[in-house]
């Protein structure tokens, strides 16, 4: 039965926030068409006749007695090649096209295609026809980017046989490129499809993680990794380095491709890494940044109502790569703008507030949000995985953990970076607190440590961590009675640790070399580090003076290991480990 | 008869900054009211919230005398505006777009809403123009570009206006001439904190090129909500539409807050932390958002706003969502300004979140960035010895330790320490910082290149 799509009359309008009547038999979570410039709205609460509609565009100006229209579908995402290098809205409208139409502020009621409809794209098909399909098996590729191969799959509710395909050659996304038989009905697919974000994309089963994401950033791959399709939190108070963290992931993490989502944050911010990224070359495959980046940018002053959709909008577009078989990161910057447009449009609807004015349901959504990460077996007849690993940035008022979204988002990520203040004015950076953070991922990762790189990585990690912990502890004698009236020996475990925290924990995301350490080159600073201290506590032991250990030349070198060039850091660091060998051996034959 | 035409006579109700209108019909959200007393005095109101038959409408100028038999609304069928026009340089207006100097009313060029539209951030072009300010923590350690918001975070007491004043004064772009202009926005300040500005600008000369927006203490509270608002829609007119670079100082925003939050309350809102909307980071944002530059654009907006932390608290509501969205922020400490040292910035909270594009070589001197670092190192590090010989003393230093210390001390009198119409460049400030490097040992300076030591660190400065 054909019906008439739901038309209803505006009756109050509350900033984002309107109500509808005449809209019985409209759906929850169905976008509609509000007013005479016809604003995209989405509903959420429905009474009666009457449905309370979020809208994603400015209201002002919005009139009782306007039109609203029900499309009758679900708030979706437009899926297909093209998405990569894009910049789009909360609700998927590419920030270019738009500019192009309005042109340097966006005004309302502008429409555009998430994904260009005339260009045509290169498609060579892999499978044929008389073959037998289902959600996630390959139809076909598209090169997307230098990089990256857009895999054209079957739609996950899609199972039948491939009656047609069509030859390769070029094709715009919009046109027929397969035929499938099931079931019911005969389905043409094209290389364009959709599907509702508040949905997660079905897979066949879930993994735990086994493999670090590897980010390049020491005290994250070292100390507290997370695992591909894992999930962390990075929370912080302004000024702490969070959004330069989250940059610094999506520029050297090894997924292969990256989803980033600026969630009520700052438009400058966006336009750095509109900028930088195209200019930045990946490490391994030596081509642009960019050509692996979706972006999605809900600044802080676009419409807040977009702020909770962006999110989904970004999460659903790191599904459907992952169903091609990628390993997929998104950052979400910051899932705290995310709570408060949730208690903003709350407040307007006039619900029972739970803690600090947020919705009793803050703690499910996040969790909604969080759990559509992991590592999976995809659907389909072939045995494939792909992950979406999530980092989520939260901005606690105050720099105050206590509060609900940061302590509703601890309970679900397995991985915690803490940023901490007093670093961050000590411009000690990343500013990662290492006494608070943790990562669960530790046993999971060790596996790929031990054959890559060493042996002994988590043990040598570990040493360190216990190190870093006396040193918290010295540190609290030290206030008392100042660092002369130490034992030499413990004295040794400060400079040790002190070595630790500023040449191997700090790490400058703005020099050429020190942005990127990779993973072996970690694992060699931190070996020579512990082996420092070990011979330290040795040359103390046989009374060398503390005073001689700490004017030695060689430590210098020790200090500046992180800038040393990537490429010849195994031949330079042989150097540095001999030399600050001979000089202990020297002050400790000395010193008999 | 269209709606412009007619005069409610039905407000139902009168309550805190908000009147309730019934039987209307066809009015938008959030357009402008004109209210009209029982004894003839016009008001401006705003649509808060509309439903088929009522509106709720705050008004600007306040309720006192308001009633609800006689008092008159009429729905101007458009929401609010304000004509723009070069003119408005040397002009002063009031919280609702009025002049306050005798001269005439402009004659607008333009009427904009006062609202604007978010910049598309595909339009934006990254700040990294340096501004000079003369001021040696800002230039040198937190560095103001252009299409920047840098708050102040300030307390009462502390000498924020005259800084202010003094970037206003001295900032500029080095080597080139370009139109320059400030907009000065006043939201509830006292008439003396006001006419130190207006002296300034006049002793300087820079009266006929700012534009004055006031809302003193004892103007209408509601009204400082809009006021920002249209204070940038000027400045937004003068940048992108005239093509001069637009400095914006906004104070107070605390008093900003404040008028919010009685709003929110009048309407029986949820409150957020401390009473303050729930929505009051997406309300900021939609003011300190507007500064920026625009791709093939020549002119900027760079705004400073300032606000009070109300009992110096720098988690308080207002200063920390004021963070979450500017780009860094300078902060004035009590401690300092007992000290008599002027100005009172205290270093390690601050932040200049674009400073790293808009210094270095080409854009103010090579070795920047590590002189940036060294001194932030060197002095937190006398910053926490300075705690450690409070309970141990002096004595128990190590040399090394007790020369950090007095680094900090010299670094607080040489390097934040200057006159109010002092006015350093750039060189003049990194060399402050070589001479107090020469101090420390050599080895300790880490966080500079090795070759940028050679060049800048004075001779003869003390080798280990």
């Amino acid at each position: 039965m054909s019906k008439k799509s739901q038309e209803g009359k505006i009756i109050r309008i509350s900033g984002p926030v309107i109500e509808a009547d005449d809209m019985r038999g409209a759906k929850m979570y169905d976008v509609v068409r509000v007013g005479d410039e016809n604003l995209i709205g989405e509903i959420i609460r429905l009474n009666g006749d009457v449905a309370t509609i979020q809208v994603y565009e400015d209201t002002n100006g919005l009139k009782p007695g306007e039109k609203v229209i029900s499309t009758d579908m679900p708030l979706s995402v437009e899926l297909g090649p093209g998405l990569l290098t894009n910049i789009y809205d909360g609700i998927q409208r590419p920030l270019p096209a738009i500019y192009e139409e309005t042109g340097d502020f966006i005004s309302r009621g502008v429409e555009a295609h998430a994904i260009d409809r005339k260009k045509k794209w290169h498609f060579k098909p892999v499978a044929k026809s008389g073959d037998k399909v289902s959600g996630c098996d390959v139809i076909g590729e598209v090169q997307e980017t230098s990089i990256i191969v857009h895999k054209i799959i079957v739609p996950p509710d899609v199972k039948g046989t491939i009656s047609s395909v069509e030859k390769e050659g070029d094709y715009t996304v919009e046109d027929d490129i397969a035929v499938i038989t099931t079931d019911k009905e005969d389905v043409k697919l094209q290389m364009l499809q959709r599907w509702p974000v508040r949905k997660p994309r079905p897979v066949a089963k879930k993994y735990d993680p086994s493999l670090p994401l590897i980010t390049g950033q020491r005290v994250i791959d070292t100390f507290f990794p997370v695992a591909k399709g894992g999930t962390a939190a990075i929370p912080g108070g302004f000024g702490t380095g969070k959004t330069v963290m989250l940059h610094q992931i999506a520029k050297w993490s090894d997924a292969q491709i990256v989803v980033y989502v600026g969630c009520g944050e700052r438009g400058n911010e966006m336009t750095d890494v509109l900028r930088e990224f195209p200019e930045l070359v990946d490490p391994k495959t030596g081509e642009p940044l960019m050509s692996r980046t979706v972006l999605i940018a809900n600044t802080s002053n676009m419409p807040v109502a977009a702020r909770d959709a962006s999110v989904y909008t970004g999460i659903t577009i790191a599904e459907y790569y992952r169903d091609m078989g990628y390993d997929v990161a998104l950052m979400a910057d910051s899932t705290s703008r995310l709570a408060e447009a949730m208690r903003e449009i709350s407040g307007r609807l006039e619900e029972m507030p739970g803690e600090e004015g947020y919705p009793a349901y803050l703690a499910s959504r996040l969790a909604e949000f969080y759990e559509r990460a992991g590592r999976v077996k995809l659907l389909g007849s072939k045995d494939k995985e792909g992950s979406v690993s999530v980092i989520g940035a939260v901005s606690p008022p105050g720099g105050d953990f206590s509060e609900p979204v940061a302590q509703n988002t601890l309970r679900i990520v397995k991985v915690f970076w803490a940023l901490d203040a007093d670093l961050a004015d000590k411009r000690h950076f990343p500013s990662i607190n290492w006494l608070k953070s943790y990562s669960l991922h530790l046993d999971e990762v060790n596996g790929w440590w031990k054959k890559e790189v060493g042996e002994d990585w988590l043990k040598l990690r570990n040493k360190a961590m216990a190190l870093l912990q006396k040193e918290s502890e010295l540190q609290e004698i030290v206030k008392l009675v100042g660092p002369d009236a130490l034992p030499s020996k413990e004295r040794a475990f400060l400079e040790s640790a002190r070595m630790i925290r500023e040449d191997f924990l700090q790490q400058s995301a703005f020099h050429e070399v020190d942005t990127y350490c990779p993973s072996n080159k970690q694992y060699e600073m931190l070996r020579l580090m512990l082996k420092f201290s070990d011979k330290l506590q040795e040359a103390v032991d046989k009374n060398v003076h503390m005073d001689d250990i700490l004017s030695m030349k060689s430590r210098e070198n020790l200090a500046r290991m992180s800038t040393v060039p990537n490429k010849e850091f195994e031949v330079r660091f042989q150097t540095v480990e001999n030399d600050f060998e001979k000089e202990i051996d020297s002050l400790m034959k000395g010193g008999k | 008869m269209s709606n412009k035409d007619i005069e409610y006579t039905t407000v139902s109700e009168v309550a805190g900054p908000l009147i309730i209108v019934e039987g209307i019909k066809d009015v938008a959200y959030n357009e402008v009211v004109k209210i009209k007393t029982s004894y003839g005095e016009e008001r401006t109101g705003q649509v808060l919230e509309v439903f088929s038959d009522k509106a709720i409408v705050q008004v600007f100028e306040g309720t006192k005398g308001l009633d609800t038999d006689k008092t008159s609304a009429r729905f101007i069928g458009e929401t609010m505006k304000l004509g723009v026009a070069k003119d408005m340089l040397g002009r002063v207006f009031d919280g609702t777009g009025n002049p306050l100097d005798d001269a005439p009313p402009i004659i607008p060029e333009d009427r904009r809403d006062i609202n604007g539209n978010p910049i598309n951030p595909y339009a934006r072009e990254y700040p990294q123009e340096f501004i000079q300010t003369g001021i040696s923590t800002i230039d040198g350690l937190n560095t103001l570009v252009r299409g920047q918001k840098l708050p102040i975070f300030s307390a009462s007491g502390l000498p924020h206006n005259e800084l202010a004043a003094q970037i206003a004064r001295q900032a500029k772009v080095l080597g080139k001439e370009e139109k320059f202009a400030v907009v000065f926005c006043a939201m509830g300040i006292t008439s003396e904190e006001a006419n130190l500005f207006i002296r300034d600008f006049e002793n300087t000369g820079a009266l006929e090129r700012t534009v004055m927006f006031l809302n003193l203490a004892d103007d209408p509270t509601i009204e400082r909500v809009i006021l920002p608002r249209m204070a940038l829609t000027c400045a937004e007119y003068l940048a992108f539409d005239l093509g001069m670079q637009v400095l914006v100082i906004l104070t107070d925003l605390t008093n900003y807050a404040e008028a919010l939050r009685e709003i929110a309350a009048a309407r029986e809102e949820v409150p957020g932390r401390r009473g303050y909307p729930g929505y009051m980071y997406t309300d900021l944002a939609t003011i300190y958002e507007r500064a920026g530059r625009i791709k093939g654009k020549k002119g900027s907006i760079t705004q400073i706003p300032m606000l009070t932390m109300p009992d110096d608290d720098i988690t308080h509501p207002i200063p920390d969502l004021t963070g979450y969205i500017t780009e860094g922020q300078i902060v004035l400490e009590r401690g300092l300004h007992k000290k008599d040292i002027y100005p009172p910035i205290a270093v390690l909270p601050c932040l200049s979140r674009l400073m790293d594009r808009g210094i270095g070589d080409g854009r103010t001197r090579e070795d920047h960035a590590g002189v940036s670092n060294q001194l932030y190192a060197a002095y937190s590090e006398g910053c926490d010895l300075r705690d450690l010989v409070a309970i141990v003393g002096e004595d128990a230093l190590s040399d090394r330790d007790r020369k950090f210390l007095n680094f900090a001390e010299e670094f607080e009198k040489k390097f934040v320490s200057q006159g109010k119409h002092e006015d350093r460049s750039i060189e003049q400030t990194l060399s402050i910082g070589w001479e107090l490097f020469s101090r420390l040992p050599t080895s300790e300076l880490k966080k500079i290149d090795e070759k940028y030591i050679k060049k800048y660190l004075p001779k003869g400065g003390k080798e280990e």
